[in-house]
């Protein structure tokens, strides 16, 4: 018999402690369950990008975990990056850099780019382009947002000087 | 999914699952990807035994839960293992590479399996665990066909194991896609090459992807390049012999006849 389980797990920095069935996906656990729905369901086959978490600091694909997943672990989604009012580097650059369209894979976007910016601070630009090329946009190219990523590395590294 | 999922600290803890019947999950990108998962499932990433990466009687040991990407950026791979390190740059896209394990790609048993070519050039022998211990096997052994492998009942991929070629060997990868990121490969070639002190390939061990219903090694290309120099006609003829070892297919991806034009033009990146 498939029971419930309480999982406890950080989200965005606060202490979650929820029950939920343990084969949830991670995508609907924190969209309907937690009401994050920066955390968008694109492709649901781990082909778009646009569901991607910070997972223990890494970027991974939330429609291709189960909540049990989850247990012990830090998950950073695009509004623990920053706020409409304080906005993360990368989400200015981003705003900035007008590197949205519809905005749909923006939030997977901002994530996978805080990895690659945690891990190499001054990217070249076919490393930005690489770090993105599992988020899938298909309102515009990509030279503003790779533009944006540029600038919010710029910005990160006068701030830490 | 009203599903139950368990993620064991230890393999003690495994066992019992298994013989209950849950279904194993590594990085789970292609078991979730196909939607409907089971029931039951076992995850087995938090099982300290599956994961390291270090050096073993000559042999580079990778635990089965290595992801992609900690394989990709780990020394050892990127300086012993370039073919393989090759494959893990262009597999899936750095979402999948994050979640995706070495382990999963094996048992996966894909025909377009990224890793799977340079490990057969690499003749890889697989670490199986079960309750009983651990047994190995050969990877070209243990793939079957598409999605089959030699897989007891109780057994998981504990490891695969490679032979780190000496300093100087040629190691090639190469893959040809759609497109360069998320693409499932239309044709893979793998070369791992020994040559001698004036240039003649004293060994060769070619491995392609995608061409057949498991990577194929090719032993009659292998035994024409060895004592010859890598020159264009050298390589123009192993072509022509790959194209008659493989056994391609039509789909969405590529034409069987594209697949052979293909398979018989990678060797010409060997020429020196």
């Amino acid at each position: 018999m498939s029971g419930m389980v309480t999982l406890t797990f950080t989200l965005n920095g606060a202490p979650v402690r929820i029950e939920t069935s343990p084969g949830r996906r991670v995508v609907d656990l924190i969209r309907e369950d937690l009401g994050l729905t920066a955390v968008k369901e694109g492709c649901g086959s781990g082909e778009c990008g646009a569901c991607a978490v910070l997972v223990d600091g890494v970027a991974r694909l939330s429609c291709l975990m189960l909540a049990a997943q989850l247990e012990g672990r830090e998950v950073v989604t695009a509004e623990g990056l920053g706020t409409i009012d304080d906005p993360h580097p990368i989400q200015a650059a981003f705003a900035a850099a007008g590197a949205v369209q519809c905005g749909y894979c923006t939030p997977g976007m901002t994530v996978a780019v805080a990895e690659l910016l945690a891990r190499n601070p001054s990217p070249q630009r076919h490393e930005a382009r690489e770090a993105i090329s599992g988020n899938l946009c298909r309102c515009t190219g990509y030279v503003k947002i790779v533009d944006a990523v540029m600038d919010a590395a710029q910005a990160m590294g006068k701030e830490t000087k | 999914m009203n599903a139950d999922v368990r993620c064991p600290g230890s393999l003690a803890e495994l066992w019992p699952l298994l013989e209950d019947g849950f279904a194993v999950m590594a990085g789970g990108t292609d078991l979730l990807a196909r939607r409907g998962a089971p029931g039951r499932v076992a995850c087995l990433e938090r099982i300290a035994g599956l994961q390291g990466i270090r050096e073993e009687e000559g042999l580079l040991r990778m635990g089965a839960c290595e992801t992609h990407s900690r394989l990709l950026r780990h020394p050892l791979t990127a300086s012993g293992l370039p073919v393989l390190a090759r494959a893990l740059s262009v597999l899936g896209s750095p979402l999948v590479r994050n979640m995706g394990t070495i382990g999963g790609n094996i048992v996966t048993a894909s025909p377009a399996g990224d890793t799977l070519p340079p490990l057969y050039a690499l003749d890889a022998v697989v670490e199986l665990a079960s309750r009983q211990g651990t047994r190995r096997v050969p990877l070209d052994g243990f793939i079957l066909g598409p999605g089959r492998t030699a897989l007891g009942e109780g057994e998981i991929v504990s490891a695969v194991l490679a032979r780190i070629p000496a300093a100087g060997e040629v190691q090639h990868f190469e893959k040809v896609g759609r497109r360069k990121a998320l693409a499932i490969s239309v044709v893979s070639l793998a070369a791992v090459l020994r040559l001698d002190g004036s240039g003649t390939v004293a060994s060769a061990r070619l491995a392609l992807g995608s061409v057949g219903p498991t990577v194929l090694r090719c032993p009659r290309a292998e035994a024409m390049l060895t004592g010859r120099r890598l020159d264009r006609e050298t390589l123009l003829a192993v072509g022509e012999t790959l194209r008659e070892e493989i056994s391609p297919i039509d789909d969405l991806r590529a034409t069987a006849a594209y697949r052979r034009t293909v398979a018989g033009n990678l060797p010409l990146r060997l020429a020196v």
